[in-house]
């Protein structure tokens, strides 16, 4: 699966990829304007967990079975056979948050101004995702191997 | 005579979680679909969302119209299947059509309770079920002569309705006959906690009684409960839940409980027929015997290991307990395996509730392992814990992190955090060895 994997002992936890991803989900995909602003500012899908001197960001794994997709009570998740991707159709969603309790890492985040989700989707208009491009230590590799 | 590779009857979540999987596999069997509804796969869950609303079909579709023609499936919708022969491997349809099966899925859900209680039939103009997209469409043609509506049930559904009712400016009351709210689901303090929040924004709720009878005649004009309360009503919603479809089978000799059994393959008594869904009984691995599950995602995981052992790959579905995400007001629940055990059944019980942000965790534990947990407000990350308990994982010495808000995967300690996450690949395995 094409995903985002962590190398946590070279993390320093800066947030720099929480701050990246927020901004190529802005409208304007411009830092200052993004954070001045847009509102409501999108969410950052990747979850920085704390607990110093650890810290480890987490993101959706593009599961080849996605349990999330199993319980998505609209169809806005799904996984697409043909890249490997669990996309998310944000106009079909209706937040009822049944893929927060399915997904095994926590990584679907709560958008909750707009009652909706926000999962990592690989900045697929991107090439290679933000946080991994901006990580300043290298700490995030764009794996995009696909086997079905 | 038609004859399919595949054939499921009953045309939702459970057929759609086969079909996926059967597609991933295999490109060229046939595959046919039969559904009693005229309609293209659509999502029931969808009903209280779009209550309030005239919805086109097309809100609720659960895959793209385009599905079936993409996956190769043949869909035969408006046609109830009304008989089944497992030995000729044969089914024959309302309009007399038979055909012919390979392998057979029963995916035919279930079927709405409607209580025995004088005047409640829902052949009255008023009195509507809660489960189709049929439901919803004469609800919303009631809706504007209605000004106080009656809900029967006060469980998920039946409070989800109230709520969306409520919304449209209906005067609402929901009557239960157990003594709390979404009993069977949650304790007795989140019951609590979800009753304050439908009374303080109004709707008025009826606890520990039921309708002793319906009043009116073509039209229901109010119910009588049976501590003597009358309320008058323009309509009244009836949902108490469903019943697992099983006359088909039945009819058929296949093992019948109160669901369809199956074993963990999803295989029923008969030969090349398998069951998922709200008609079956699966394996739930934390009572460790076989229910009735009737909840989405457990729909499409059986559908599912159907379909891989359909294929001829062994597969076992051993995973299945009950799991509800859920909302009522500014009340966000997420709660999974045993709810309503508590220490006299033999379960340690360990809970946080925070009266400023009204958040609440509930986790019960045995064994070293966890067994249900409820958290009301903080739901972030719930996952987690279903990953624990699904895996069996020990818990018993970071147990009191597990009531924190800021519970992750750094909380858990580093042994078993490695095999959680270097498994599935979150970290690197050069990263396990360094860290
Ligand atoms: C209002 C509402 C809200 C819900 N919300 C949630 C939620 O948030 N989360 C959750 O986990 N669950 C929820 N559920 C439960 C969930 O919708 C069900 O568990 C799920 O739909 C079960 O899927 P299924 O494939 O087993 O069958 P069903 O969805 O019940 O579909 C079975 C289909 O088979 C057809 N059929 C039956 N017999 C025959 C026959 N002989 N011939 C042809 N066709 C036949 C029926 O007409 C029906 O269309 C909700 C249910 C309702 C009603
Ligand atoms: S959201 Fe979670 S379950 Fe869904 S694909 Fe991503 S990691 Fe897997
Ligand atoms: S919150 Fe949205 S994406 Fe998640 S399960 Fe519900 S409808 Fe699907």
């Amino acid at each position: 699966m094409p995903r985002v994997v962590v190398k946590p002992e070279v993390c320093i936890g800066c947030h720099l990829c929480e701050v990246w991803c927020v901004v190529a989900h802005s409208r304007s995909k411009n830092i200052l304007k993004a954070f001045l602003h847009e509102t409501p500012r999108p969410v950052p899908r990747v979850v920085v967990e704390e607990n110093l001197p650890f810290t480890l960001p987490v993101h959706c794994r593009h599961c080849i079975e996605p349990s999330c997709v199993e319980a998505c009570i609209s169809g806005a998740l799904y996984r697409d056979p043909l890249t490997g991707r669990v996309e998310h159709d944000a106009d079909r969603c209706v937040g009822c948050y049944s893929c927060v309790m399915a997904c095994p890492y926590g990584a679907v985040v709560i958008d909750e101004v707009n009652r909706k989700i926000a999962r990592c989707d690989l900045c697929k208009e991107m090439g290679e995702p933000a946080c991994v491009k901006q990580c300043p230590n290298r700490a995030l590799v764009y794996q995009d191997s696909f086997t079905s | 005579m038609e004859r399919f590779d595949y054939l499921i009857i009953g045309n939702s979540v459970g057929a759609v979680g086969c079909i996926e999987t059967l597609r991933s596999f295999d490109k060229g069997g046939s595959i046919a679909v039969i559904g009693e509804e005229p309609h293209h796969v659509y999502s029931r869950a969808l009903l209280p969302y779009y209550l309030d609303q005239e919805v086109p079909v097309e809100k609720m579709l659960y895959r793209p119209v385009d599905f079936y023609e993409r996956l190769g499936v043949t869909p035969v919708l408006g046609r109830r299947v009304v008989g089944l022969d497992t030995a000729g491997h044969v089914v024959k349809l309302d309009d007399g059509r038979t055909i012919s099966y390979g392998k057979l899925l029963l995916a035919t859900g279930g079927r709405p309770i409607v209580p025995p209680i004088p005047g409640l039939d829902t052949e009255k103009e008023n009195i509507c079920n809660f489960v189709a997209l049929q439901d919803l469409q004469r609800i919303s043609r009631l809706l504007p002569s209605a000004g106080r509506v009656v809900v029967l049930g006060g469980g998920i559904i039946g409070l989800m309705a109230a709520e969306a009712l409520h919304k449209k400016g209906l005067e609402v009351g929901v009557v239960e006959l157990a003594p709390r709210v979404l009993a069977p689901v949650v304790d007795e303090f989140t019951s609590r906690l979800i009753e304050e929040a439908f009374r303080r924004s109004g709707v008025a709720i009826y606890t520990g009684t039921t309708f002793k009878e319906v009043q009116g005649g073509e039209r229901a004009t109010g119910v009588v409960l049976t501590d003597g309360t009358s309320l008058p009503c323009d309509l009244l919603v009836v949902a108490v839940g469903v019943v697992p479809r099983v006359d088909l089978a039945r009819e058929a000799g296949l093992a019948v409980n109160r669901g369809i059994l199956v074993n963990q393959q999803m295989e029923t008594s008969a030969a090349d027929v398998y069951a998922c869904g709200d008609c079956a009984e699966v394996y739930d691995f934390l009572m460790g015997n076989r229910r009735v599950l009737p909840l989405w995602p457990n729909a499409y995981a059986g559908g599912r290991v159907a379909a891989y052992n359909m294929l001829g790959m062994k597969r076992e579905y051993d995973r299945a307990t009950s799991m509800n995400a859920m909302h009522f007001f500014d009340l966000n629940i997420i709660t999974a395996g045993l709810n309503t055990a508590g220490e006299k059944d033999g379960f340690e019980v360990i809970s946080r509730f925070d009266a400023g942000s009204r958040s609440y965790r509930r986790f019960v534990l045995k064994d070293d392992r966890i067994h249900g947990f409820t958290l009301v407000t903080g739901i972030a990350r719930a996952g987690i814990f279903l990953h624990l308990m699904r895996r069996g994982c020990a818990v018993t010495s970071f147990k009191e992190k597990l009531l924190e808000g800021e519970f992750g995967y750094l909380t858990i300690p580093e042994g078993l955090r490695r095999e959680l996450l270097i498994d599935e690949g979150v970290m690197s395995e050069h990263a396990a060895a360094n860290q």
